[in-house]
């Protein structure tokens, strides 16, 4: 069991959770969440927003039941944190661009971090789009180069794929799908990965749940992923 | 660990009556980088069919009040993969190697049953929950005429100890237990997941592509009790208890009422190693009640 040290309304339906856990995740894994015993069955999967290797924090919407629960963590609190599990986000280099829509915002703090601590001259631009009031722009800004706000609107309008070496993704899987399209009609040469977030069971890549049907044949999004090629998840389509 | 626990099963002796449902738990390989899968009494592979099959589109699982519905569409890599990959991997753990087939003719059985002839393994479990393609969709494990057929078939032509796993869809559950043993299976497992529903209100349709889906976990653990009950009761092989087992009282209650041994599934997804607890909660049981065996408690109810 790990400590809850923070756990705050950010705004909205959006909570940011800090746990004390030893810790070696990379950007773009998540942890199987749990602060309750057997009922709801399911533990929760939760991208990792930052973690420094002695605390790992999670910034997640209330959709249901259990981020529900989560919501009444107070510090000092105890929750099962378990992982870090999946491929997460590829080193880049380069012109960068991470593009979030909603929650999916989540992985791409701790992967611009990532990715300017590796390669200190990439450039990494963010797009974040979100329904409602923006949230933690100004950590966003503090760890990349720019960072493009759409509250509303289409944030895959507000990207050019032709001006980057590499882009990275997560959000709604009807935005992510629109920018690989947006990417293949352009003509963008930066690869484009996707972080999926299929409904998982086991977490562990056993019990196939979660399966995404790629190009490259069906991919377990916790094991396999939940990083994956957009040609290989969208490229059939 | 003491003597407590073991168990014979058709012949096959289970250092302990707990074994990972089909389904849950893949070929092992997964559960294994978790916790020494060996401390359990037996695996159930993953549903396999003659060939591969890539599983349903949409949504493969939602939450229910104590229960999870499925429906994964028996994804698995086919039967020579399995035989190729992971079948001799299995066989070289200390623990009852029970692979599960399932098929949607005859023939795909058939098949199937004649390659993994050729390969050594403790138990094979046969899924008789799918549906024939030859018979409209039918379910196989529905009628017991149908069922009777199958087992026959198979019975014939299946050189390893054949456990029946049934559904509990069936219209005559201990007619069908007693159809597979007429017709010669060396046990019966039971219960399959319940045939189940659920409606997303915002989209306005069924949440899964199938529409219906199979409901496992706690939720359908008393009827399931119940069918065990009855049909341990009403055969003379031995039964296999699944159904929403998440606790070693529920297991121990089984075990009572008639189960030889059990099966634990959904209640992996609480916590991959919840099987080893059970097993624990099981022998301190035993342990406290100077039970020397399990089989002292069993079909006691």
């Amino acid at each position: 069991m790990a400590k809850v040290l923070e756990n705050q309304r950010i705004t909205d339906d959006f909570y940011l959770m800090k746990v004390e856990e030893e810790n070696n995740a990379e950007m773009g894994q998540f942890y199987m969440l749990r602060a309750w015993d057997k009922y709801p069955i399911l533990s929760r999967p939760i991208s990792v927003f930052d973690s420094d290797g002695k605390t790992v924090s999670f910034l997640y919407k209330i959709v249901g039941q259990g981020t529900e629960i989560f919501k009444g963590l107070e510090p000092g609190d105890e929750i099962k944190i378990d992982g870090p599990h999946g491929n997460g986000f590829p080193d880049a280099n380069g012109k960068i661009a991470l593009v979030g829509g909603g929650v999916g915002v989540a992985p791409l703090y701790l992967t611009a971090k990532r990715l300017k601590a590796a390669n200190p001259d990439a450039v990494v631009d963010m797009y974040l789009g979100f329904s409602g009031e923006p949230m933690l722009v100004d950590r966003y800004e503090a760890v990349a180069d720019s960072v493009t706000v759409n509250v509303g609107g289409f944030v895959t309008d507000d990207i050019d794929p032709t001006k980057y070496d590499v882009i990275m993704t997560c959000g709604p899987e009807i935005m992510m799908k629109v920018l690989y399209k947006k990417c293949v009609s352009v003509g963008a040469a930066a690869p484009l990965y996707v972080s999926m977030e299929n409904r998982m069971a086991c977490g562990i890549g056993a019990c196939l749940v979660c399966t995404c049907k790629t190009s490259g044949g069906n991919k377990r999004a916790c094991k396999d992923g939940p990083v994956m090629l957009g040609s290989e998840v969208f490229g059939n389509e | 660990m003491s003597k407590r626990l073991e168990t014979v099963f058709a012949g096959v002796t289970f250092k302990n009556p707990v074994a990972l449902a089909s389904g849950t738990c893949g070929f092992g390989k997964e559960f294994n980088e978790y916790f020494d899968i060996q401390k359990l009494g037996g695996l159930c592979s993953k549903g396999l069919t003659l060939h591969a099959r890539g599983g349903n589109d949409g949504i493969r699982i939602w939450e229910t009040p104590s229960g999870v519905m499925n429906s994964v569409g028996l994804e698995n890599p086919g039967v020579e993969h399995f035989i190729n990959c992971d079948l001799d991997r299995m066989n070289q753990l200390d623990l009852v190697n029970i692979v599960n087939l399932g098929g949607h003719s005859m023939d795909d059985y058939l098949e199937a049953v004649k390659l993994l002839n050729d390969h050594p393994l403790d138990l094979l479990e046969l899924n008789i929950s799918c549906p024939n393609v030859k018979a409209g969709g039918m379910n196989f494990g529905v009628k017991t005429e149908m069922a009777r057929q199958v087992v026959r078939e198979i019975r014939e032509a299946c050189k390893h100890k054949l456990v029946i796993k049934l559904s509990p869809n069936a219209e005559d559950i201990v007619g069908l237990a007693k159809a597979c043993e007429e017709e010669g299976a060396d046990g019966v497992s039971l219960t399959n997941t319940f045939l189940a529903m659920a409606i997303d209100l915002n989209k306005k349709k069924p949440v899964f592509n199938n529409v219906y889906a199979g409901l496992s976990g706690p939720a359908i653990k008393p009827i399931a009790l119940r069918m065990v009950h009855q049909v341990a009761h009403a055969v003379n092989i031995p039964v296999m208890g699944i159904g929403g087992i998440a606790t070693w009282q529920d297991a121990i209650e089984f075990i009572m009422a008639g189960a030889t041994c059990v099966q634990v599934g959904t209640s992996s997804f609480m916590n991959p190693a919840l099987a080893v607890d059970i097993i624990d909660g099981m022998e301190a049981y035993l342990e406290k009640n100077n039970i020397s065996n399990i089989q002292e408690i069993r079909g006691i109810i």
